[in-house]
């Protein structure tokens, strides 16, 4: 009966096909370009920060016309953290959320287990457009008087909360900003919705949970934290916005006194904030780590041409992710005047989490060792993958201790340990994901050599930005200063050189990717159906799948999708829709 | 055209009542939290006593929730409403109908309590008791509004005599409304205790 599709068939108008589309390939795709946009949006903020951090006293050419807050084109500590707030805001929600889970789970899952489309084809289109105009309401906040908030992209309250006096950017860019994140919960909520029932209902015969693979199960597992974890943000966000707008006082304490001005609140609590915000937050960043996790999980065996060591051990310790994800929370508050008593209790959970980590690391370098490694671009990205994911997990031990913590909070020390574990790898994951697919979404081939410069560049490159800042951090170096011009912290300036440096050659090595993305899109090789000779659904049917996915004929799942390394026979692999039966040598 | 899913139709609707369910109670479990956390603040926490029109509308949201069970499909073919051809009772419109004329009742019930506590001089921001008086029955009534549009899509769906799709409407939309119910029984204790 009612299968999702069956009630309309290709849609033919330009606007149905494009812009409202009820196609999960097309909300994919366009959840795609959004990030990009947004991407490349808070590179270019990060520049404009690198460049001021390194030359602090330079005028930087235009920026004085483009943005009044910053006069004479030269960055005020102010516009700093304005900068800095939008840029994380950006990358955080709308790149790192948006491309590896919204992006490529609307492309891929559903032809992965096997259906026609999403289980609510309306809601979908709807959680993609809700999520457009959270991009929109967050950008505004550059074309409002005073520019955009200030309050970090963590937002802390009573900074957040008391409106105008707090700063420049605290009165109009602070109320977009929560109204921007609220409205994202809403697209987040109804797209995990959705991806939750899907992956429940609409699998195809024989596509047992055992069978899913395990891009599949991270972004289900992914859906899962990212429904506990946007239903509480929201609320937080209703609760700071009424703080700014109603008079009330949730988060503003008594007799606060900013700017000279006492303000009119009275008794709230700003560590209340705090934890509602982290409750979320470091789920979050599980969020944007986990579809990694499965990406890197689905390519690995096709270019090792191994099956995945460890596929049952594997999952369990995403499960265990996500569990463990909702009990830490409290390591981001280690310096918020926590008890100790407290802070061990969160100190403890903050190591066990990083158990399930190592061990999917383990499992992965597991079914690297040995292998007929094919170095190609997804491959190479998974590597690099890998080791920023290694690089920026040890430094989570130390700051997992508080009483290491409380010198490192606050440092650069923090900024790196988060932007290899979360920023990067999730980038590389993206990377990965997007070379591996992109034949698949536009049925032709992206270019190997231009794919194989992309990524050494960018691994130099992002290794030159972050792993300087651990040291200049342990030299406490204090992060969310706009220039570190006075006393000890002046000796650090030329190493802040060669990082801004370094970070102009990376954003310039990503013109090479541009260019290979657009080229390859138009002018690429045509892309055969199965081009990894891999083995899950997606890679059955034509690049690019037709409208209904599977061109109106149902697959029948016989196999898991690691039957890799099958010996004796001509390819060394089994689809999983292919009826023959399970060979004994693919248990090794 | 067979379905692509193995079990029934009837489950993706099932589904993403439940995981909707399961949202906004944590995103009710939020807000109690920061209740109890901002009580515990200060000695800000004015307490009042509650409209007695939301003793009323507690019966009301009861009585909805006893008037859409009366009206739902009674045949036992509709225990399997992808079962081909099988015929299948629409849900009762009668007592949809009265269902959802309760459910405006009791809207008009809390906005009445809101106009009674205004009355008294508290506002949005006179006390954080005030402050969650109004933000959790707002909240809770924003959701329901949510159940009424698919209350109302059952009608439609009855109206149209597509009695299969009627039920699995019926399905989907009374387990939100009970839920509703059971939401306010909650926000009702925890206000009655609280404030
Ligand atoms: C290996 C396990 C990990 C441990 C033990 C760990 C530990 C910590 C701790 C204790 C902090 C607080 C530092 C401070 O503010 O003083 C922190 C910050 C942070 N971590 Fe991790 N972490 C781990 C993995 C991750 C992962 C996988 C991600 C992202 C995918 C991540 C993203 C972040 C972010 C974004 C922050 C900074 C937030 C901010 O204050 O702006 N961490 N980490
Ligand atoms: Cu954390």
């Amino acid at each position: 009966m009612t299968s999702p599709h069956s009630s309309h068939a290709a849609p033919q108008s330009f606007w149905r096909k494009y812009v409202f589309s009820l196609d999960h390939k097309v909300i994919g795709r366009q959840y795609l370009d959004l990030s990009l946009v947004a991407v490349t949006t808070g590179m270019i903020l990060s520049w404009l920060m690198r460049l001021h951090l390194a030359w602090p006293t330079r005028a930087i050419p235009f920026l004085g016309v483009l943005s009044p807050e910053a006069t004479g084109g030269i960055i005020t500590p102010e516009y700093y953290l304005s900068l800095m707030t939008m840029h994380g805001t950006i990358m955080v929600f709308f790149v790192l959320t948006t491309a590896p889970f919204a992006g490529f789970g609307n492309f891929i899952l559903p032809i992965q287990i096997g259906a026609e489309d999403m289980a609510f084809p309306h809601f979908n289109m709807m959680s993609f457009w809700v999520t457009f105009v959270a991009f929109i309401v967050l950008v505004s906040a550059f074309f409002v008087p005073e520019g955009p908030p200030l309050a970090g992209w963590t937002a802390y309250a009573p900074l957040s909360a008391v409106g105008k006096d707090s700063g420049p950017g605290e009165g109009w860019g602070q109320t977009l900003w929560v109204i921007s994140i609220a409205i994202f919960c809403i697209g987040q909520l109804i797209g995990s919705l959705n991806f939750i029932a899907t992956t429940l209902d609409l699998r195809t015969k024989g596509m047992t949970l055992a069978r899913m693979p395990y891009s599949t199960w991270a972004w289900f597992i992914t859906s899962v934290i990212g429904l506990i974890a946007f239903s509480v943000l929201f609320p937080a966000c209703i609760l700071l916005l009424l703080d700014r707008v109603a008079g009330t006082s949730f988060f503003i304490p008594a007799g606060l006194v900013i700017s000279d001005r006492l303000q009119p609140h009275s008794g709230g609590s700003p560590l209340l904030w705090q934890h509602l915000f982290w409750f979320f937050g470091h789920p979050e960043v599980y969020i944007a780590i986990l579809p990694g996790f499965g990406i890197v999980s689905h390519i690995l065996p096709a270019v090792t041409r191994k099956p995945l060591l460890g596929p049952r051990v594997l999952i369990a310790c995403m499960i265990a992710i996500g569990f463990l994800s909702y009990t830490v929370w409290g390591h981001h508050m280690f310096m918020s005047g926590m008890n100790p008593l407290s802070a061990t209790l969160f100190s403890v959970p903050t190591l066990i989490i990083t158990i399930p980590a190592a061990i999917a690391t383990l499992l992965w370098i597991g079914t690297l060792y040995g292998s007929k490694l094919r170095f190609n671009t997804p491959a190479l990205f998974c590597l690099g993958f890998i080791s920023v994911f290694v690089s920026g997990g040890l430094s989570g031990f130390f700051l997992a201790q508080p009483a290491i913590d409380s010198y490192l909070h606050g440092t650069y020390f923090v900024v790196g340990h988060f932007h290899f574990v979360m920023g990067v790898a999730a980038m590389f994951a993206i990377f990965a994901g997007l070379y591996f697919w992109f034949p698949k979404m536009f049925g032709r081939m992206m270019n190997e050599t231009l794919g194989k410069w992309h990524f050494i560049l960018t691994f130099i490159g992002v290794y030159c930005i972050f792993m300087p800042m651990h040291y200049l951090g342990l030299a406490g170096n204090v992060r969310r200063y706009s220039t570190f011009t006075v006393d000890y912290m002046k000796g650090s300036i030329p190493l802040h050189r060669f990082i801004t440096v370094a970070a102009l050659f990376t954003g310039a090595a990503q013109l090479i990717f541009f260019y290979n993305l657009f080229r390859s899109r138009f002018r690429g090789e045509i892309a055969p159906a199965n081009p990894w000779q891999a083995t899950s659904l997606e890679w059955t049917t034509s690049s690019p799948p037709p409208h209904d996915n599977f061109g109106g004929h149902h697959p029948v799942v016989y196999h898991g999708p690691n039957e890799y390394g099958v010996a004796g026979r001509e390819g060394d692999y089994i689809m999983q829709t292919s009826p023959e039966p399970e060979p004994v040598a693919a248990a090794s | 055209m067979t379905s692509l899913s193995v079990k029934s139709p009837a489950a993706p609707a099932q589904t993403g009542v439940l995981v909707g369910i399961a949202a906004i109670t944590m995103s009710f479990a939020a807000y109690s939290s920061a209740l109890i956390v901002r009580q515990g603040a200060s000695p800000d926490w004015l307490h009042f006593t509650l409209p007695r029109v939301l003793f009323f509308n507690t019966l009301v949201v009861l009585a909805s929730s006893a008037t859409l069970y009366v009206a739902r499909p009674r045949s036992r073919a509709t225990a399997d409403p992808a079962g081909s051809g099988a015929a299948v009772d629409a849900p009762n419109l009668t007592w949809l109908y009265a269902t959802i004329l309760l459910g405006f009742l009791f809207l008009a019930g809390q906005i009445m309590a809101w106009r009674n506590l205004a009355a008294q001089g508290l506002t949005l921001s006179s006390s954080p008791s005030s402050s969650f008086f109004y933000l959790l029955t707002a909240m809770h009534g924003l959701h329901l509004l949510g159940g009424l549009a698919g209350l109302l899509y059952v009608v439609y769906r009855v109206r149209r005599s597509s009695p299969v799709r009627a039920v699995v409407a019926y399905k989907a939309a009374s387990l939100y409304w009970h839920f509703m119910t059971v939401l306010w029984l909650y926000l009702f204790a925890i206000l009655a205790t609280r404030i």
